[in-house]
C-alpha cells in the first residue's frame, strides 16, 4: 500500500508539473503579444499593460515565467483578474456553491447510474436493460450544451416543477435540476461500466461457488457480486470529475449559480484571460488530487491493488 | 453440534436408511444460439457414505455439468435440467422449493473447484469468505464465525492459520487456496464431497498432498467422495469406483479394481492405455484418435463408435448401447463388451 | 459528453479480439472476424438507422441548399421571433433570422471542424501509440508518461485555454482554432487503443515470423500490425467524431469557439439561451439536430465495436 501510494504520489507530481506547464504554455509562449492576447478584444491602457507585464514577468525568459507562475500556485497567490478582483478571494467565493452542487450531482448521477447498471446487468438482454441501453444512448447524445438550456426550457420555464434559476444562497431545492442536469452527464458511462462489469461478475467462478455455498441470491448479488462490480466504477469517479468540472461551466452559467464554473464562464465571455488562466490552473490540481484520491480509494477496494 | 446441525438443517422427507446419493438418468442442456448442446444425457451413479466415487472422462464430456446439475448451481439460462433425479438419503433435491433447496448446499452436498484463485472472491479475505457460511447457515455472530474458521484452517493443515484467516486469496500459493477451498467445502460438515479436479491447476507434489488431505478428512468424516478428474492415474490409489463418462453418459461404472483389470468398454480400456506408466517409458502412448463429439450433434448410435476400433453396423444405428449388466456391481454401454472384457 | 476522456472501458472496444488470431479458425480463414462483423452489422437495424443519419447530415453538410433557399444570414429585426411559416418552417430568431435555415447550414461548420480535427487526432494517436507500443522500453515510458500529463487537465478547461489563445486574432473566424484545438487534445484515447493493440499485435506469432524473416519495422507495421489494430481504432474515432461535434458547440456555447458571422449549431443555441422564455424554437431545433447529429455518430461506433467484439455474440 505505502509502496503504491508514494508511486502514484510521484506520478501526481509529474503530471502536476507538465499539466501546469502545458496550460501556462498554451497560453503565453510564442505569442507576440500575450497581453493583448490575454485581453481579447478589449483595449488595454498602458498602465494595466505594465501591471500585468509585471505580474507575469513576461520580461523574463519563457522557462523563468513559468517558474514565478508555479511559485505563485504553489504559495496560493493566483494573481488578479483585469477586474482588479484577488483570484484567490474570487475562488473563495465561488467554491461552496459549486462544491454543493457537484456533490449533489455525484450522488445523484452515481446513484442512479449504480442502481440502474445493476438491474440492467442481472436482466441482460431483457426489455429493461434494452431500454437503459437506449437511454444511455440518448444521454451520451445530449451535449450539457443542449442538455442545460433544454432541462431549464422544459423542466424551469414549461412545467415550472424547478425554479429555474438558483441565486448565490441557493437551497438544495432550487440546485436540484442543474444538479441532474451534470449528474446525467456521467450517468451513461458509469451505467455502462457498471452492467458490463455486473455481468461479467455474474459469470465469474467465485459466484458459483458463492452459490455453492448456499447463498441467497441477495446476498451473492448484494454482496459478492456489486462490491466487484463496484471497483471499475470507482475508478471512473476520477475521469467523471474532469467531465463535472466543463459541466459546471455549462451548467453554472445556464443557470445562473454564482459557482467557480460561472465565473470561468463570465471570465472567459469578458475576456478576463489572467482570471481564465489562473481558474484554470486551480481546477487542475483539484482535478489532479481528486485523481489521486480515487486511486487511493481503488486500492482500498481492491486487495490485489493494495499489496501489489 | 450434532443437534445444533440437526436443527438447523433438517431436509424434510430424509430416510436415513436410503442411498447417501442417488442420480438417475440425469439430462442436462444447453440451450444457446448455435442449437441445443446436450451437456449431460442419462447420467446415473450412486454413492454410499465413506465411498469414493470416480468420474473420469475427457474434457468436455459433462462432468462438471453433472457436477453443478446435482449441486443446483447451474448457469441457467442456458442450463436446463430436462430429465432425471436427484436424490439424496430418499429425497429429490431436484423437486424442493429454492429455499429448502439451498440448505442442502454446503450443510449436506458441498463442492470443491477447480481453479481456487478464481473460484474464491478476490476482494474478501478468506476468514470472511469461510465465516459467511457460519454467519448465513448457523446465524453465529462474527467473532464465532472467525474463530470457528480458523480451527477449520488448522483442520486443512494451513500453517499459522490465526493469522493468515485475515488474507486475501491471492496471497496465498495454489496449494494453500485449494486447502482453504476444502475448508469452505467441509464447513458444515457436509455428507457428500464434490471434488471437480481440486488437483488439476497444482504441481505433482502438492496434488499428492491435497488428494491426501481429502482422502484423511474424508475417513474422519465419513463423508461419500465423488472426485471428478480427466486424469486416471489420480484416482487409482483414492477411488472405490469409477464411473467412466462419455458425451454426457456414463459408458462405465465398476469398482476400481475391475476396471483397471479388466475394461468393459473401449472408452474406457483406451482411457487406461493412456496413462503413462514407468515401465512402459520410451513406448508409444496409446492417445484415442479422433475427437469427443460435439455436443450440439452427437451420433446416432454409440456415440463412441467414430472413435472404437470395436464398432460394427450395429453401434451406427439407434439405439444407443444401453447399460449392460456386466457383473453385479458393474455396468458397460457397448453392444461389444464381452469381447472387450476377455480381449 | 463533450469530454473524449470519457471513452471508458466500456465504451472502448475490445482491443485484444481483432488482434486475436483466435486459434484454428483464423488462420483457415484469415478473413472471418472482418467476415462474421459485416455479417453482424448487416443485421444490425441500429447500424443502419446511424448510417442513414450520418448520410442525410453529411448531405446537409455539403450541400445546405437541397434542403433550403432561404438565407441563412438575411434576417431582419421586423421578422423577430415571427411563428413558423411555409417557407421559415421553424419560425424566426430574435434577430429576425430563419431558423431553419440557419439549423440547416449550421451543419457544415460543426461537421467540417469535428471531421478534420478527427482525423489530425488519429493521426496524433497513430503516430504516438503506436510507437509506444512498438518500440516499448523508454520510448513507450516516455510517451505514456506524457499521455498521462494531458490526461491530467480535464479537457474542457485545456480546450478553452488553447482556443482562446489560437483565436486570439479579432479577424478570424475562429473555425481553424477550433479544429486544431479539438485535435491536439482529443488523441489520448485512441493513442492508448492503438498502443494495446500493437502490443498485442507483437506479440502473435505471425508478427514474430515475419520479423524472423527480416520484415523491417515500416512494414511489420503497414502489412502485419496495422491492420489488426484498425477495427478498434475506427471505433473510437468514429465516437470521436460525435464527440468533437458537441465539443465544437460547447466551445463556441462558451465563447472561444466559431464567432464574427459563422454560423453553427453551437452559436446558435448560445445565442438563443438568454432569451428562451420568449422564444423556445430557435434553441430547441438547432439543440435537436446537434443531439440527433452526435447520437449518429455515437451509435454507429456502437454498432461496430459489438459487431467486432465476440463476447457480446
Ligand atoms: N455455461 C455454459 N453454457 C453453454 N454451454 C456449456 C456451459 N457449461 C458447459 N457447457 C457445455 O457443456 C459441455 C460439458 O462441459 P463440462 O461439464 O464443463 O466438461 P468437463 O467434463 O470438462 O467438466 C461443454 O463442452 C459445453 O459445451
Ligand atoms: S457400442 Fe460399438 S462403438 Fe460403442 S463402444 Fe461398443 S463397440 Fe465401440
Ligand atoms: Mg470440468
Amino acid at each position: 500500500m505505502f509502496r503504491y501510494f508514494v508511486r502514484r504520489l510521484l506520478q501526481m507530481v509529474l503530471t502536476f508539473f507538465g499539466a501546469t506547464f502545458i496550460v501556462y504554455a498554451l497560453m503565453f509562449a510564442n505569442q507576440d503579444d500575450p497581453l493583448q492576447a490575454l485581453a481579447g478584444e478589449r483595449p488595454l491602457p498602458e498602465n494595466q499593460r505594465q501591471a500585468l507585464t509585471e505580474l507575469y514577468h513576461l520580461n523574463e525568459p519563457f522557462i523563468v515565467q513559468y517558474g514565478y507562475y508555479m511559485q505563485g500556485l504553489l504559495t496560493g497567490d493566483f494573481g488578479r483578474s483585469l477586474t482588479g478582483r484577488q483570484i484567490g478571494d474570487m475562488m473563495a467565493d465561488a467554491w461552496p456553491v459549486t462544491i454543493k452542487l457537484a456533490l449533489m450531482a455525484i450522488v445523484i448521477g452515481a446513484t442512479f447510474a449504480v442502481t440502474t447498471g445493476v438491474i440492467s446487468g442481472i436482466r441482460r438482454g431483457g426489455p429493461f436493460d434494452t431500454s437503459t441501453l437506449v437511454f444511455t444512448l440518448v444521454l451520451l447524445a445530449l451535449p450539457i450544451v443542449v442538455l442545460a438550456p433544454l432541462a431549464q426550457l422544459i423542466f424551469g420555464i414549461k412545467f415550472q416543477w424547478f425554479p429555474a434559476t438558483a441565486g448565490r444562497d441557493a437551497t438544495f431545492f432550487q440546485l436540484l435540476l442543474p444538479a441532474i442536469v451534470l449528474g446525467s452527464l456521467v450517468v451513461a458511462t458509469e451505467l455502462r461500466v457498471t452492467r458490463a462489469s455486473v455481468a461479467e461478475n455474474l459469470r465469474s467462478d467465485y459466484v458459483r461457488t458463492a452459490r455453492a455455498k448456499g447463498l441467497s441470491r441477495r446476498r451473492v448479488i448484494g454482496v459478492h457480486v456489486l462490491r466487484n462490480s463496484l471497483i471499475p466504477v470507482v475508478t471512473l469517479i476520477g475521469v467523471d470529475l474532469g467531465g463535472l468540472m466543463s459541466g459546471a461551466i455549462v451548467t453554472e452559467g445556464v443557470f445562473n449559480i454564482p459557482g467557480v464554473g460561472f465565473n470561468l464562464f463570465r471570465g472567459i465571455r469578458t475576456e478576463d484571460g489572467p482570471l481564465v488562466v489562473g481558474f484554470v490552473s486551480i481546477l487542475t490540481i483539484v482535478f489532479l488530487v481528486s485523481n489521486l484520491i480515487v486511486d487511493l480509494l481503488y486500492a482500498a477496494l481492491d486487495p490485489r491493488i493494495r499489496y501489489e | 453440534m450434532t443437534d445444533i446441525k440437526a436443527e438447523f438443517e433438517a431436509v424434510p422427507g430424509v430416510d436415513p436408511n436410503a442411498p447417501l446419493l442417488e442420480v438417475t438418468d440425469l439430462h442436462v442442456e444447453f440451450r444457446t444460439q448455435y442449437g441445443v448442446a446436450k451437456a449431460v444425457n442419462g447420467a446415473n451413479f450412486r454413492l454410499a457414505p465413506r465411498e469414493t466415487l470416480a468420474i473420469l472422462g475427457e474434457s468436455g464430456c459433462g462432468k462438471s455439468v453433472t457436477a453443478q446439475a446435482i449441486m443446483g448451481i447451474l448457469d441457467s439460462p442456458p442450463g436446463f435440467i430436462t430429465r432425471g433425479e436427484v436424490r439424496y438419503r430418499g429425497v429429490d433435491v431436484l423437486k424442493l422449493p429454492e429455499n429448502e433447496r439451498r440448505r442442502v448446499r454446503a450443510n449436506q452436498i458441498a463442492m470443491i473447484f477447480q481453479d481456487a484463485l478464481s473460484a474464491l472472491n478476490p476482494v474478501f479475505t478468506v476468514g470472511f469468505q469461510l465465516g459467511e457460511l457460519f454467519r448465513m447457515h448457523r446465524g453465529m455472530s462474527r467473532a464465532d464465525a472467525k474463530k470457528r474458521s480458523i480451527e477449520l484452517l488448522d483442520q486443512v493443515k494451513i500453517p499459522a492459520a490465526a493469522s493468515r484467516v485475515n488474507d486475501f486469496p491471492h496471497q496465498f500459493s495454489g496449494g494453500m487456496r485449494q486447502r482453504v477451498m476444502i475448508a469452505m467445502a467441509l464447513a458444515l460438515d457436509p455428507e457428500v464431497l464434490i471434488a471437480d479436479e481440486p488437483t488439476t491447476a497444482l504441481d505433482v507434489t502438492v496434488q499428492a498432498q491435497i488428494m491426501g488431505l481429502l482422502a484423511e478428512l474424508q475417513q474422519q468424516r465419513n463423508m461419500g467422495l465423488i472426485l471428478i478428474t480427466h486424469d486416471m492415474g489420480v484416482v487409482a490409489d483414492v477411488a472405490d469406483r469409477i464411473s467412466v463418462m462419455y458425451a454426457g453418459k456414463v459408458v462405465e461404472e465398476a469398482p476400481v479394481y475391475d476396471i483397471y483389470s479388466r475394461p468393459a468398454h473401449p472408452y474406457a480400456k483406451a482411457l487406461l492405455e493412456s496413462i503413462p506408466r514407468l515401465d512402459m517409458k520410451g513406448q508409444q502412448l496409446s492417445v484415442i484418435k479422433g475427437l469427443p463429439p460435439a455436443l450440439t450433434n452427437i451420433p446416432p448410435g454409440c456415440p463412441f463408435n467414430p472413435r472404437c476400433g470395436y464398432a460394427r453396423d450395429v453401434c451406427r444405428q439407434d439405439p444407443p448401447p444401453p447399460p449392460y449388466t456386466v457383473a453385479a456391481d458393474r455396468t458397460a454401454r457397448c453392444h461389444f463388451w464381452e469381447e472387450v472384457v476377455s480381449s | 459528453m463533450s469530454d473524449p476522456s470519457v471513452i471508458t472501458s466500456s465504451e472502448a472496444p475490445n482491443t485484444d479480439v481483432p488482434t486475436d488470431p483466435g486459434g484454428p479458425l483464423k488462420t483457415d480463414k484469415p478473413r472471418s472476424l472482418a467476415g462474421d462483423a459485416w455479417r453482424d452489422l448487416r443485421r444490425n437495424w441500429i447500424f443502419w438507422a446511424a448510417s442513414v443519419l450520418v448520410l442525410i447530415i453529411l448531405l446537409m453538410a455539403i450541400w445546405p441548399t437541397l434542403f433550403t433557399s432561404a438565407d441563412p444570414r438575411s434576417c431582419a429585426l421586423s421578422r423577430q421571433y415571427d411563428g413558423p411559416s411555409g417557407s421559415a418552417y421553424f419560425g424566426y430568431n430574435f434577430q429576425g433570422c430563419d431558423t431553419f435555415a440557419r439549423t440547416i447550414h449550421g451543419a457544415r461548420a460543426s461537421i467540417q471542424i469535428a471531421v478534420v480535427a478527427t482525423l489530425l487526432s488519429g493521426l496524433i494517436a497513430l503516430v504516438i501509440g503506436m510507437s509506444s507500443g512498438y518500440f516499448g522500453r523508454w520510448v513507450d515510458a516516455i510517451l505514456s508518461r506524457f499521455i498521462d500529463v494531458v490526461l491530467g487537465i480535464p479537457f474542457l478547461l485545456a480546450a478553452i485555454v488553447l482556443a482562446k489563445r489560437l483565436s486570439a486574432d479579432p479577424q478570424n473566424n475562429g473555425v481553424w482554432a477550433v479544429t486544431v484545438t479539438l485535435g491536439v487534445l482529443g488523441w489520448t484515447t485512441a493513442a492508448r487503443i492503438m498502443r494495446s493493440s500493437v502490443i498485442s499485435a507483437k506479440n502473435q506469432d505471425y508478427v514474430a515470423a515475419a520479423r524472423m524473416l527480416g520484415a523491417g519495422p515500416g512494414r511489420l507495421m503497414l502489412r502485419h500490425i496495422l491492420p489488426n489494430s484498425a477495427a478498434p481504432f475506427v471505433v473510437v474515432l468514429t465516437i470521436l467524431l460525435g464527440i468533437n461535434i458537441a465539443s465544437e458547440a460547447t466551445l463556441s456555447f462558451l465563447g472561444v469557439g466559431l464567432k464574427g458571422n459563422a454560423i453553427s449549431w453551437g452559436i446558435s443555441i448560445a445565442e438563443a439561451s438568454p432569451y428562451v422564455r420568449t422564444a423556445a424554437a430557435p434553441l430547441v431545433w438547432p439543440s435537436v439536430f446537434l443531439a440527433v447529429t452526435v447520437l449518429a455518430f455515437i451509435m454507429l461506433g456502437d454498432a461496430i465495436r459489438d459487431a467486432f467484439d465476440p463476447k457480446l455474440r
